[in-house]
């Protein structure tokens, strides 16, 4: 196992453990971006958690808010702030909201919630930091649902036509929104074509394939943004959730638990923490 | 008036090149020597308000003082969820430009009158609410707003209220008129109308105190409540509708400090959309904002 997928796993288990305890929504798309954020936040992005602020970092911001726990949970896996800090998501009184918020953690660049925010604010970002010649790379993760807000293809529009190559957007692509499929409800296809068509650099890749997903990062178009269709399975890692609108909602409580971390490699019975 | 605020921000952006102006495709005639002066200052993110903001606001978080610049409504209420959720919860350095406040695109309909803004923009958190009435007010707290930094909103009147030059400062309203028997409350250029019917009065020997509160976020209460105090009968005037502005800003204060009045009215937009065609003093008249509507109504006041 790879030090990203070892990371994945990790996540996995954090995204399960914190909307179980919490008893949060969206176990499922937490655990289906889990892959992407792990080559991210172990592999593609200049950070440094002792300089959350340091100038010259790359921006990675979660559009899709709700997955939350997952960009937490990697946060703390960086060191931005201690692992332990995770137990308290969705309790009272903590500063780890359900949507992702940046007031009081470390390395959340943006706060989110509201779908269809991010990819402008990414542009924005993108187009000033070049100003300053800056070689900061400039990461928004979408959900494909996201893709019904008018806002993200203003955005994608105003990108393309700036040529902004240090702007890359990913797609979590899980092909399930919030009340079923993507192709019943608002169909995307031709969807790489879509990005092609504003004038993006598109990729379709494996976004359970830490080896694609590294490529397609590195893979950097000199004179476009790049945008990155990540095929996914919503709920990836746990059978029981796999490709199941019912774990954008419910929380994994009680034998849902245990079973679900047994899958993960944890046997929380003997460990003491079901 | 927008010609005032183009002049404070191309000084400003000379000073500093943190400075960008976000279009919203707009300001035709206007704009130009902005453009040519500060090509790498200047982005125009087209006929598309949320990007507008949305990238104004990644500029910020990244360093930049952005400003956002349409008119009416456009880059306001069509792009609200951005105002309340990146610029005014991560705090940036925007100040959003709408000009054309109240009735100032007259002929051209509802959808161009900017009646609601100052309501949406004061509810805010964080958000700094300015409504100057002349020019030269408009140039000078455009840069005090530079200064402040922070979420701004700047309503740029296409009238202005004659008023000469002097001091002004962001939370602090101005007496622009004496008087003892009511004073009137009023934001942005209609601040005219308020003048005239003070004139009007005074040969019928009512004296109308005239309060510009070019500030509508941070309120200056105590000067507010103290003028209410002093003359007891109040009126506010607005070219908005009375719910949420100036009048309900002044009601507010007034009643929590407790100050006691002879007599309360707020001239405004009621609660229906005007559908008249006219130009903004056409417009005023119809519908009780001029400067005969706002005498008939101190008259009122100060008679019962």
């Amino acid at each position: 196992m790879t030090d990203t997928e070892d990371l994945a796993l990790r996540l996995r288990r954090h995204v399960v453990r914190m909307c179980s305890r919490g008893g949060s929504s969206h176990v499922g798309s937490g655990l289906s971006i889990a892959d992407i954020i792990a080559v991210l936040y172990g592999k593609v992005l200049r950070i440094d958690p002792v300089r959350p602020d340091w100038p010259e970092r790359d921006r990675f911001i979660l559009s899709k808010g709700h997955a939350g726990a997952c960009v937490y949970a990697a946060l703390a896996e960086r060191g931005f702030f201690d692992v332990a800090e995770l137990d308290a998501h969705y309790r009272n009184g903590s500063k780890l909201s359900g949507h992702v918020s940046h007031k009081g953690v470390p390395g959340v660049e943006l706060s989110t919630g509201s779908l269809g925010h991010g990819l402008g604010i990414g542009a924005g970002m993108a187009l000033n930091l070049n100003r300053f010649g800056g070689g900061q790379r400039i990461f928004v993760l979408l959900s494909d649902g996201e893709c019904d807000e008018g806002s993200v293809w203003e955005a994608a529009m105003f990108a393309g036509h700036h040529r902004l190559a240090n702007l890359c957007a990913i797609i979590d692509y899980n092909k399930l929104q919030s009340l079923g499929r993507v192709s019943d409800t608002v169909n995307l296809e031709p969807f790489g074509a879509k990005w092609r068509a504003f004038g993006w650099h598109a990729v379709r890749v494996d976004g359970h394939d830490h080896d694609a997903l590294g490529a397609a990062f590195a893979e950097r178009a000199d004179n476009r943004p790049t945008c990155i269709v990540a095929d996914t399975v919503k709920g990836r890692g746990v059978s029981f959730m796999e490709n199941e609108v019912l774990w954008h909602y419910r929380a994994p409580r009680g034998e849902e638990y245990v079973a679900a971390m047994r899958e993960l490699g944890v046997d929380v019975m003997a460990a003491g923490d079901a | 008036m927008r010609e005032a605020f183009v002049r404070a921000l191309s000084e400003l952006a000379a000073d500093d090149e943190r400075i960008v102006l976000v279009n919203g495709d707009l300001g035709f005639g206007v704009l130009n020597g902005f453009i040519d002066q500060f090509p790498s200052q200047y982005v125009n993110a087209g006929v598309a308000e949320q990007n507008m903001t949305a990238l104004a606001c990644g500029m910020a978080l990244t360093g930049a003082r952005a400003y956002t610049y349409s008119i009416g409504n456009f880059p306001t209420l069509r792009c609200l969820e951005q105002l309340r959720n990146d610029v005014c919860y991560h705090h940036c350095n925007v100040t959003v430009v709408a000009v054309g406040g109240g009735f100032s695109y007259g002929q051209l309909g509802v959808s161009h009158f900017a009646t609601e803004d100052l309501a949406v923009m004061r509810s805010l958190p964080g958000m700094t609410v300015v409504a100057p009435s002349d020019p030269w007010q408009a140039y000078e707290l455009t840069r005090q707003l530079h200064a402040r930094g922070g979420p701004a909103y700047l309503r740029i009147d296409k009238g202005s209220a004659g008023v000469p030059a002097g001091e002004v400062e962001i939370g602090k309203a101005r007496q622009v008129s004496d008087g003892a028997d009511a004073v009137i409350f009023s934001t942005g250029a209609i601040l005219s109308e308020a003048l005239k019917a003070a004139r009007a009065l005074a040969g019928g020997g009512i004296s109308l105190r005239v309060i510009d509160v070019h500030t509508l976020k941070p309120l200056d209460t105590d000067a507010i409540c103290a003028a209410a105090a002093d003359c007891g009968h109040v009126l506010t005037l607005e070219e908005h509708v009375v719910v949420g502005g100036i009048g309900s800003a002044v009601a507010e204060a007034c009643a929590e400090a407790g100050v006691a009045l002879k007599s309360f009215r707020r001239i405004g937009l009621g609660d229906s959309f005007p559908d008249v065609v006219g130009d903004q003093a056409y417009l005023r008249a119809s519908y009780g904002l001029d400067a005969a509507s706002v005498a008939a109504s101190v008259r009122q006041a100060v008679a019962n």
